[in-house]
């Protein structure tokens, strides 16, 4: 459903909504999957991002995402310099990622901590994003809702036990889907949830014995 | 959000209520959230809109390729041209301000992309001025703007590299001209005729920034764009009506945009881009872009 505040708006750092703003939302998604500022991080720019990135300030913008500034913060003009200066270690390159993929696309691998994981996401146009690919498993975040992604062991109820902790924490699903590899294999959940879920529900996601990993991607729209 | 202007001038009328205020309470509907808290969120948006054209008119401001800049002070203190003093003059202005500022990485607001920025705010803040109309009566215009916006989204596009400029400033002078319609005392109707007045007049139009950087031409495109907004909403206020109705308007322009050739949608292969002093000045702009560590 189309928002008015989508169309007059978003408030943004020029020059181009898909280019800067729309690079600098897919940063804040990449950003969450590490919980924080990743340390190191390898930015593959595809197809329009790769050839007129520099001039619109793609780079800048996904670091400045990275480093979790929004879309109207003015310091994603030196977004690089802070982030030399923090000791972040950001490397852009440029490459074709596949032929069927958003002319405006990225490979942002993320590292922090112990953390690593590999995101692509697409700019749409209008500073809207789609996040396609998490550590190799398909899915579809648009990050306007809260997101929760989790890989987890193959286990049957899995899914009740999760809507279940959701429901505990009065957050609503919105949509659910699930993917895996193959039969038996790792599941990869994405949960988008009307409310923002607090962190109790994070942890308790984390406690279960089978969930490998799970992160919440933060609404990134106005 | 309407997928049609046809249906919200009819609910408009039925419920004697400005499009303005009709969208208002659709998008609360919607996203389940009070109005007043999207009227703020507009404000917001309107607060930045006078900022950009505020900064916009220093004169100073120059992209990161150095290709546009400086133009929106000359037309505020250069010669006197015909049109000298009028607020025509000023909203031309105004839009050369928020995309000069746009393309030196300044903060504007997307409406409804940052390429065709300038236009919105050039034609309200421009004509309220003129005709001493409230912020209040501005932020309905923003709403009514928002739901033409949403229509073109809906049933064409607003993206320059699916539809071409058509979809981006064309939209955008669209959008101006109906908002400002209703703004100046239009009827529901009589914003219908301008939306359709403003998208024909840009019906076709290609997408071919130099260097694919929203600079050149798309910077005097919101001049030109507010120009064509301008002079629908005229036509509109003086009771001229357009025989195509708006929504078809609009639909011939996603058809236009689909069959367009691809050089013609922001990939800088065809258009301006393509002339041989487009392909020199990009060359040049962007190697002055890596050396200047942007």
């Amino acid at each position: 459903m189309v928002s008015l505040l989508d169309i007059i708006g978003p408030v943004m750092v020029g020059p181009s909504s898909s280019h800067t703003a729309g690079a600098c939302r897919l940063g804040l998604l990449a950003r969450c999957l590490v919980g924080g500022s990743p340390e190191r991080a390898r930015l593959e720019l595809h197809g329009s991002f790769a050839r007129t990135g520099e001039g619109h300030g793609t780079d800048k913008a996904l670091a400045a995402g990275l480093m979790g500034f929004r879309p109207d913060d003015e310091r994603i003009r030196s977004a690089l310099e802070i982030a030399e200066r923090e000791g972040l270690n950001y490397r852009f390159e440029k490459t074709t990622l596949s032929d069927d993929l958003h002319p405006n696309s990225v490979r942002l691998t993320v590292e922090r901590g112990a953390h690593s994981h590999i995101m692509v996401g697409s700019s749409l146009g209008a500073g809207r994003v789609f996040v396609t690919e998490i550590d190799g498993y398909p899915v579809e975040v648009h990050g306007n809702s809260h997101t929760i992604v989790l890989l987890a062991e193959d286990v049957k109820g899995s899914i009740a036990r999760i809507a279940a902790i959701l429901a505990d924490d009065n957050c609503n699903i919105a949509t659910l889907r699930l993917s895996r590899k193959e039969r038996g294999g790792d599941a990869f959940m994405v949960i988008e949830v009307d409310e923002q879920p607090s962190e109790s529900v994070r942890d308790a996601i984390r406690s279960l014995s089978w969930v490998r990993w799970t992160h919440r991607l933060d609404k990134v729209s106005a | 959000m309407y997928s049609s202007l046809a249906s919200a001038i009819k609910d408009a009328e039925a419920q004697q209520k400005s499009i303005g205020v009709l969208a208002l309470e659709t998008e609360s509907r919607d996203q389940a959230r009070p109005v007043a808290e999207i009227r703020d969120a507009l404000a917001r948006a309107l607060k930045v809109m006078r900022a950009a054209v505020d900064r916009g008119m220093t004169g100073d401001l120059h992209s990161a390729s150095g290709l546009v800049g400086g133009d929106a002070a000359k037309l505020r203190e250069g010669p006197a041209g015909p049109l000298a003093g009028t607020p025509f003059r000023d909203v031309l202005a105004r839009a050369l301000a928020v995309q000069e500022v746009n393309a030196a990485m300044g903060v504007i607001v997307a409406a409804p992309t940052a390429g065709g920025a300038g236009v919105l705010p050039a034609v309200l803040t421009g004509l309220a001025k003129a005709r001493s109309i409230s912020d209040e009566q501005v932020i309905t215009a923003l709403a009514c703007a928002g739901l033409i916006g949403a229509v073109v989204a809906e049933r064409a596009s607003l993206s320059g590299a699916e539809g071409g400029c058509q979809a981006e400033t064309g939209a955008a002078a669209g959008m101006a001209a109906g908002a400002a319609t209703e703004m100046l005392g239009g009827s529901p109707a009589q914003v219908g005729h301008a939306v359709a007045l403003a998208q024909q007049a840009t019906l076709g139009l290609v997408c071919d920034p130099l260097g694919g950087l929203v600079e050149l031409p798309c910077v005097f495109r919101n001049a030109t764009g507010s120009a064509i907004a301008l002079a629908a909403i005229e036509m509109a206020l003086a009771g001229i009506t357009f025989a195509i109705p708006a929504d078809e308007v609009i639909d011939v322009m996603g058809e236009i945009g689909r069959e367009m050739d691809v050089r013609y949608r922001e990939t800088a292969g065809g258009g301006l881009a393509a002339t041989p002093t487009g392909r020199r000045l990009a060359r040049e702009r962007m190697v002055q872009i890596k050396r200047s560590g942007v």
